[in-house]
Formats: structure tokens, C-alpha cells, sequence
């Protein structure tokens, strides 16, 4: 404690405190319109576990830790990309609607 | 690549997930804020390949990128052709492979770890795998309640609270043996009931309420991510997924606020409410019935007319043959508004959603706070595929599942017209009595072909 600035495991607990706070904050004023959306795209961030699954597929050395390392990596893979283009698809359909245009007979 | 550079390219993924749920607060920005964060997980996701193993292929590797292949290859069609009407239920499964993946990515480490895992990191993993099983098989449950694949009324079955705090207790003894002697086993008894659990604490949830529990099942796979995180001590997972457990827990909130519902009586709500079902008697009662060229003319003559659509409209893919209708009373000079109820759908802000895709103008779609006053002045209300929201019983009958939810007061207005394939009651299988009021009008069938008839009817006028 004395030669380093904090160590490692109090550092962790304040990344995880400061998280905590800011993502109380970031979302604490979102419209009943962006629910949907705010709760698909938070659920593709946690996607990233994907990290996790890849150092650990590295780690793997038994047939069993490679199995399980392997479908995780998959598994994440699909919560990840799968997430992120949901929820665009999802706000593609907001588009333009902040300028209110009267053309009926437009594209789509 | 140097642990520093590492740290810090993952810091900044960090700061663009950040950025990412702030950006999705706001209809202006959210579209960027959602790419923001897919650039951000991109970036981590790729350069984890150059830092693992000290810059050395991983081990592994042409299965690792198989892996991630073969998800891209699964996710993104199911993504990209997915009704919208069906996107709640795609969002749950997402959430439950998400909690798998964290639980097996623990369990990994774990094993790898042996007798070398200190406590914190056995905590942390006990914490990982039951949580995350509990994401995984109740994420399941939800996706089989909204596709229908099972029944949506809350399932409640004798001793149901007994059974579900036996297993809680199950759940927690193993995590504890987990704790205390290691070894595989143990952690298999504890993942195995986690799962049972998680079945059991979503099954008594009714269908209306399903998106709430989406919601929390959301922030628990973020906390399971930020605790494998510190099982593999990585900051970015830390801070992803607590943003995540974080701004899950608010939004649960905020969604249990939105549907006037408590989140405990969400939760627990079918145990305490012993089985109140609707009288049956209801059932037999006249209903007014009319034809297509009834609420056509009833149409035409109205000064203000009030859309309130509801999942039906959306099951019936009716969203363009409604704004059609729309449009037509618009250029009649009839005044058209549609009534949004924060849950109309299967989520709040589903509907805005489904509404958006058929192009129905931002400044017609009206919020049900502002919509409600002007109830009284509206000569008719067109009910598509909606039922729930529009239940009186939420105001006058203490004890229904939906009591307390705040709903759109179509009563107040001259007429009601419901369009609506059956009598069969809504999502949450309660009895709606104002299908039997005297001002009201139903028009049987399909939402989509009830309504091109009254658009032709209209026309022919």
C-alpha cells in the first residue's frame, strides 16, 4: 500500500462504485418512448462479456474447458452483434421524426 | 501490446459505452449512441486478440473465430429479419444468452483456477453462475411467454411460494458449499438449481408484466458480467457490465413507474393475489356489435376522432391500413390522434416503434398524459387491438392484475369502437367491462380487414 498509489482490488471497487453511479445517472431522465430501445441497446453492451469469453477460450486446455469456453464465445457473440442491430433497426425507425414533414407519398 | 495500452484502449471502449447509454436517453442522439457503443465492444473484441497472450496467436484461435463466426452467422439474421412485433421477446433471448455466456465464462476461469482461486474469486464466480443461470433459464421463460409458445396468465401451482424459497435456499446452500470446499461439483448442484430457480421466479409473472421482468433480468446479466470481470480481473467488463446492472435497475424502475406497478408486486404479485378471476357470469352479457359501414358513418360525422392501437394492430400487421384510414378522415376534416399508452405493445415505447415503421406523422401520436383531458371533447375513440390499456377495471377493481395501472380513458368519449378478433379478454386475461357499455361498438375480425372495409365504406360515403 505504502510504495503503490492503491491496490489492485480497492481500485477495482471504485471503478465498480464510480460505475454504479454514473450509470444511475446516464439514464435517470429517458422518455416511455426510448424504453424499448435504451433497454436493447444496454443489453448489447453487456455483450462485451465476449472479451471474457475469448481470454478464457484461451486459457482452456482440458476438452471440457474448451467446450464450454467455445459456446460462450458464441453465446456472446449472438447477445453482441445480434444486440447492436436489433436495436438499430429499432431507431432507424425514429429517423426525421424531430422535423415534422407532410409528404405522404414518400419512399417507404 | 503492453498491459498500459491495453488498459487504456479498454478504458476507452469503456468511455464509448458510457456514452452510448447517455445517447440512448435521447431520440435526437440515439441512433449514434447505440453505434457509438457497438464501435466500442468492436474495438475490445478485437484487440483482446492482441494483448491474451502476450501478442502470440491465441490458443485456440481458428476455434475462437469459428465461434464468433458462427454467432455473427445466428445473431444477425435473427436481428435483421425479425418482425418488430417480435423484437421484445428477441431482446429477452439476447439477455439470457448473455447471462449463459458470463456464467460460462466464470465457470471456465474457475476450473482453470483449481485450488489456486482465491475466496474473492470464488465468491465472484458462485455469484456469476447463479446469476447468470438465473438471467439464462428466465430470459427463456419470457421469450415462451411473449411468443406464446406457453400460456401468458401468471402459472401458479400449489405451494408455488413454498417450492420457489426451498430452491432459493437450495440455491444459496450450494453457493455456499461452493465457498467453502471448492471442487466441481458443488458448482454444478449450485448452477443446476440456479437454473430451476430462475424458471420458477418468472413463471408466476403475468403476461403484461413480462417486459419488466426482461428489464431486471437485463441488469442482472450485467452484474454477472461485471463479476466475471473481476474474476478474470478486467476493467472493461467491470465497468460494462455495472453500467448496465446499473442503468437496468433504473429502468426497471422507471418501466414498474410507467405501469403504475411495484416492482415487488410484479414480482411476487400472482402469490399474494390468490387466483381473483374475473366473474364468470360477464361472459354471457349482450355486446353491441356493428358493421363495417356503422363505424365508417360513425366516423364520418365526428368532429375528433382518437386512435388507440394495440398489439393487435401490430399482430395484424395493420399499422399502413390504419394510418390509411387516418389520412382519409384527415383530408375529410375530421380531427385524427392517436392515443399512446406508455405499455401499448409489449414494452413501453414498443408501439412508437411499430407506429414509426408505417410512418405515421411524430406530431399525430399523442401521449396518454396529454391525451386523457381531451377525452370529453372527442366524439369517437377507435380501439384497434387494444384492451388492457383501456380497462377500467385498473381504476375500479382493487385486486386485478392490472389494478393501479394508469390507462387511457376512452370511457369519457362519445363512442367507443373496439376492433377486436374475439372476445377473448387481453394480454392479462382479465375481463374488459366496457366492452359491454352502452356507448360501445365492436367490430368482430381481423384488425387489418375490419379495417380496409371501413376505409371503403368511408370512401363510398
Amino acid at each position: 500500500m505504502s510504495s503503490e498509489l492503491m491496490s489492485n482490488e480497492i481500485a477495482l471497487l471504485a471503478i465498480f462504485l464510480l460505475s454504479v453511479f454514473v450509470g444511475f445517472e446516464v439514464v435517470s431522465k429517458v422518455s416511455t418512448t426510448l424504453h424499448t430501445p435504451l433497454m436493447s441497446g444496454a443489453n448489447a453492451i453487456h455483450g462485451v462479456i465476449l472479451v471474457g469469453a475469448i481470454v478464457v477460450a484461451d486459457h482452456a486446455k482440458t476438452t471440457l474447458e474448451i467446450t464450454l469456453a467455445i459456446a460462450a464465445v458464441i453465446l456472446a457473440t449472438i447477445n453482441m452483434v445480434g444486440g447492436f442491430v436489433v436495436t438499430d433497426r429499432m431507431l432507424q425507425m425514429f429517423k426525421g421524426k424531430s422535423k415534422p414533414k407532410k409528404d405522404f407519398g414518400d419512399s417507404k | 501490446m503492453s498491459r498500459n495500452i491495453y488498459d487504456l484502449i479498454g478504458l476507452a471502449a469503456g468511455i464509448c459505452f458510457i456514452l452510448a447509454l447517455k445517447g440512448l436517453s435521447s431520440p435526437k442522439s440515439a441512433r449514434r449512441g447505440n453505434l457509438i457503443g457497438a464501435l466500442g465492444a468492436t474495438v475490445a473484441s478485437v484487440i483482446v486478440f492482441f494483448y491474451a497472450n502476450e501478442g502470440r496467436a491465441l490458443n485456440n484461435q481458428t476455434l475462437i473465430l469459428s465461434a464468433i463466426g458462427f454467432g455473427v452467422l445466428v445473431g444477425v439474421p435473427a436481428a435483421r429479419k425479425v418482425q418488430m412485433t417480435q423484437m421484445p421477446q428477441l431482446v429477452a433471448l439476447f439477455n439470457g444468452v448473455g447471462g449463459g455466456a458470463a456464467a460460462l465464462v466464470a465457470i471456465v476461469e474457475y476450473l482453470k483456477l483449481g485450488s489456486d482461486a482465491t475466496t474473492a474469486v470464488v465468491i465472484a464466480t458462485v455469484f456469476t453462475v447463479i446469476v447468470g443461470c438465473v438471467s439464462f433459464s428466465g430470459s427463456i421463460v419470457t421469450f415462451l411467454k411473449l411468443q406464446e409458445l406457453m400460456t401468458t396468465r401468471p402459472v401458479i401451482f400449489p405451494f408455488g411460494r413454498q417450492i420457489i424459497g426451498l430452491t432459493l435456499i437450495g440455491v444459496l446452500l450450494s453457493g455456499g458449499w461452493v465457498i467453502a470446499s471448492g471442487g466441481t461439483t458443488p458448482l454444478l448442484i449450485n448452477g443446476l438449481l440456479s437454473l430451476i430457480f430462475g424458471i420458477l421466479f418468472v413463471l408466476p409473472v403475468g403476461g403484461a408484466d413480462v417486459p419488466i421482468v426482461i428489464s431486471l433480468l437485463n441488469a442482472f446479466t450485467g452484474l454477472t458480467v461485471a463479476a466475471s470481470g473481476y474474476v478474470l480481473q478486467t476493467t472493461l467488463l467491470i465497468i460494462a457490465g455495472t453500467l448496465v446492472g446499473a442503468s437496468g435497475t433504473i429502468l426497471t424502475k422507471l418501466m414498474a413507474e410507467a405501469m403504475g406497478r411495484s416492482l415487488f408486486g410484479t414480482l411476487f404479485g400472482a402469490f399474494t393475489a390468490t387466483a381473483q378471476q374475473s366473474a364468470g357470469s360477464a361472459e354471457t352479457r349482450p355486446v353491441k356489435s356493428g358493421s363495417a359501414e356503422d363505424v365508417a358513418i360513425l366516423l364520418n360525422y365526428a368532429q375528433r376522432v382518437v386512435i388507440v392501437p394495440g398489439f393487435g394492430l401490430a399482430v395484424a400487421q395493420a399499422q399502413h391500413t390504419v394510418r390509411e384510414l387516418a389520412d382519409l378522415l384527415s383530408a375529410k376534416g375530421v380531427e385524427v390522434a392517436y392515443g399512446i399508452h406508455p405499455v401499448a405493445g409489449r414494452m413501453p415505447g414498443h408501439m412508437n416503434v411499430l407506429l414509426a415503421e408505417a410512418n405515421v406523422p411524430y406530431e399525430q401520436l399523442v401521449e396518454m398524459e396529454e391525451i386523457n383531458p381531451t377525452f370529453p371533447q372527442t366524439d369517437v375513440v377507435l380501439v384497434v387491438g387494444a384492451n388492457d390499456v383501456v380497462n377500467p377495471a385498473a381504476k375500479t377493481t382493487p385486486g386485478c392484475p392490472i389494478y393501479g395501472m394508469p390507462i387511457l380513458d376512452v370511457s369519457l368519449a362519445g363512442n367507443v369502437i373496439f376492433l377486436k378478433r374475439s372476445m377473448r379478454p387481453g394480454f392479462a386475461g382479465i375481463e374488459n367491462e366496457l366492452l359491454y357499455d352502452s356507448k360501445t361498438t365492436l367490430l368482430f375480425g381481423d384488425a387489418k380487414d375490419s379495417l380496409t372495409k371501413v376505409v371503403s365504406s368511408l370512401k363510398s360515403l
